[in-house]
């Protein structure tokens, strides 16, 4: 990968419907062969800035530049990339060869060239011997491989999804997943895939885009995002997290001493967040990273007494729900079921310590 | 007929008031066939006799034929250029949101709620005035008119049921818009083009006053009709004519109707 070389520049793109500021001047690059994921919530213009890389949408100010080209004149159908579309759009007078080698008319090859080249494909998405059947006639998860199939034969140098596994059940998106995601590596090409799950963009990604009303909020590796969310809209977005509310009391060095609520006053790395004394923040803690005890630890680590109030089976692990004094929301601990004593999860209404480590608390800016 | 389920239960009362309803509308048009094979040039109880006189002798007549091959002239004309300013109108009201839009539906359709005889001798005075001389091709502009709300009511729906992204589908995998109409858009209205063509093509060839006000020697078949009315001695053969388009009108509008409904409501989504 060579960053001064992306295969996709977005400079300082923005999209206006009328009066609507539908994308807010983003600008991102993404590289060869990276497996890069728009995460949002419904609305958030992901799509949008998809169907403007492909040119379905025209863009309103700025510039996208796909493998050094710049495309603002360029139509859809001269794109070097092409689109699996949410509701796969599979030709329904045509049978699976004829859906799946649609593109290939301009290129006026023979008729056992074609063949081949079709072949390959339906190998490819397992779909082996399916030419014939009618389009239409087939189930939602083959319909999606027709449609990844049609996109992969014109070779594209870049593939663009929009939720493609959105119509799928839990078992048949997460074999999908996999099967993309080694799909993607074998062939080398990119995708710029679109999700509003997150936990979908965790295990397939490269690199996420977290977007909201039109902004791309932070740009990372699923871990970047994760352990380190620049705010704390971001912080929400991906996994679970607890959130206290802070003020911050004195900052030294690398440090900040936050007066947290429901845990008292603490000393914690400073972090990316830019904060000030005085100033109001949140902190931020993961539910795995908490740990549940039944009676007070020893040893000098920092922990808080509270009532267990609930705990949710959830077959692998448990969430045990607590209260601490002065926090509105009770806390979520996750643990492993493997791993905890089975005591813990049978009672209610009792008291326990929580402990966390040092790296476990984030600091965070907003409310 | 019952699907088992609470809202589709069948009705006893409601049943019948269909069929009495369906008897009360077309007994009266049921007379013309009846009365088309009676052995009398007279309409009355009891029947004479069992003939097939009156349609031998329609066969033999010219002036018949010709007026015939007038109808269907016209009515060929029709049917494809309202069928192809269907398909545009269709796609335009479907495609671009343009200010305006139900303004242009609502004039559109507006002949079907107009008098065919307003718009017969408005038509004529305009003809009159501009110099053109009246004849088939007059007729047909009369027609055309009458027909179009036929075409965009029946292609509408089609348009309109069509997932957008099929056609940009098409053009993200290379196709420009006019190979995109070609191969995508055209063939999945086809059953909508089709049934175009047999409803227009079925309203020109029954349409009488356009006809009427906008022909000069040469008759379409309903004019023939109505020239023969006075004639009490030809009334059976005007019967066993009446009874023949009446056939063909039912079979082409019955045709239109269900290849025009192919794939409309979609029972298979996976």
């Amino acid at each position: 990968m060579d960053p001064s070389h992306p295969i996709i520049s977005v400079q300082q793109v923005g999209k206006s419907y009328g009066a609507f500021r539908a994308i807010e001047n983003i600008s991102l690059d993404i590289q060869h062969g990276e497996f890069f994921s728009l995460l949002g919530a419904s609305g958030c213009g992901k799509t949008t800035l998809l169907r403007m890389l492909a040119g379905l949408e025209d863009v309103t100010n700025g510039e996208i530049v796909i493998d050094g080209e710049p495309m603002s004149d360029v139509p859809p159908f001269q794109r070097p990339v092409n689109m699996v579309f949410q509701s796969y759009a599979i030709f329904p007078h045509l049978n699976v060869a004829d859906n799946i080698g649609y593109g290939l008319r301009k290129q006026k090859l023979s008729r056992a060239a074609r063949a081949v080249l079709i072949e390959e494909m339906l190998d490819l998405v397992k779909l082996e011997g399916y030419g014939d059947r009618r389009a239409n006639q087939l189930s939602g998860g083959q319909r999606q491989r027709i449609a990844l199939a049609r996109a992969l034969i014109m070779k594209p140098k870049v593939l663009l999804l929009d939720e493609p596994l959105g119509a799928l059940d839990k078992q048949l998106r997460e074999q999908m997943q996999l099967e993309l995601r080694r799909l993607q590596k074998s062939l080398g090409i990119t995708f710029v895939f679109v999700t509003h799950d997150q936990e979908e963009a965790l295990t397939l990604s490269d690199r996420i885009a977290v977007m909201s009303g039109g902004d791309v909020l932070q740009v990372d590796t699923p871990a970047g995002l994760y352990e380190r969310p620049h705010n704390r809209e971001i912080a929400g977005f991906i996994g679970n997290m607890n959130f206290l509310d802070a003020r911050v009391r004195d900052t030294k060095g690398g440090y900040v001493t936050m007066e947290v609520a429901g845990l008292g006053i603490l000393d914690m790395p400073a972090g990316d967040a830019a904060l000030g004394t005085g100033d109001r923040a949140c902190i931020g803690i993961r539910p795995e990273k908490l740990r549940v005890h039944t009676a007070r630890p020893d040893g000098d680590h920092q922990s808080v007494e509270g009532v267990l109030e609930m705990t949710t089976y959830l077959g692998e692990r448990s969430h045990f729900h607590v209260r601490l004094p002065g926090v509105d929301q009770p806390m979520a601990i996750s643990a492993q079921n493997a791993s905890i004593q089975s005591e813990t999860s049978q009672q209610q209404n009792i008291p326990v310590w929580l402990t966390w480590t040092d790296g476990a608390l984030l600091a965070l800016k907003g409310r | 007929m019952s699907k088992g389920n609470y809202i589709s239960r069948p009705n006893r009362a409601l049943q019948l008031y269909a069929c009495l309803f369906l008897v009360v509308l077309y007994t009266p048009v049921l007379f013309i066939p009846l009365f088309s094979f009676n052995d009398s040039i007279y309409v009355r109880f009891p029947l004479t006799g069992f003939t097939f006189n009156w349609y031998v002798d329609l066969m033999g007549r010219d002036t018949v034929w010709k007026a015939m091959w007038n109808s269907v002239r016209v009515g060929l004309s029709v049917a494809v250029i309202s069928t192809i300013l269907g398909v545009l109108a269709a796609r335009a009201i479907t495609r671009n949101r343009m200010p305006g839009q139900n303004a242009i539906v609502a004039f559109v359709m507006l002949p079907l709620v107009i008098p065919g005889i307003i718009f017969g001798v408005a038509l004529l005075v305009l003809f009159s005035w501009m110099g053109i001389t009246l004849s088939l091709y007059t007729v047909g502009m009369g027609h055309m008119i009458v027909c179009m709300p036929f075409a965009v009511a029946t292609l509408l729906p089609r348009f309109e049921g069509m997932d957008r992204s099929m056609e940009e589908a098409s053009v993200d995998l290379g196709e420009n818009g006019w190979w995109t109409f070609w191969r995508v858009t055209f063939p999945m209205v086809m059953p909508g083009i089709v049934a175009s063509l047999l409803l227009t093509f079925t309203v020109s060839f029954d349409e009488f006053i356009m006809a009427f006000f906008l022909s000069s020697t040469d008759a379409t078949l309903p004019m023939y009709i109505w020239s023969q009315l006075r004639f009490p001695r030809e009334f059976p053969t005007v019967l066993a004519l009446s009874s023949l388009i009446l056939l063909v009108s039912f079979a082409l509008v019955f045709l239109a109707l269900w290849i025009g409904r192919l794939g409309l409501v979609d029972e298979d989504i996976a």
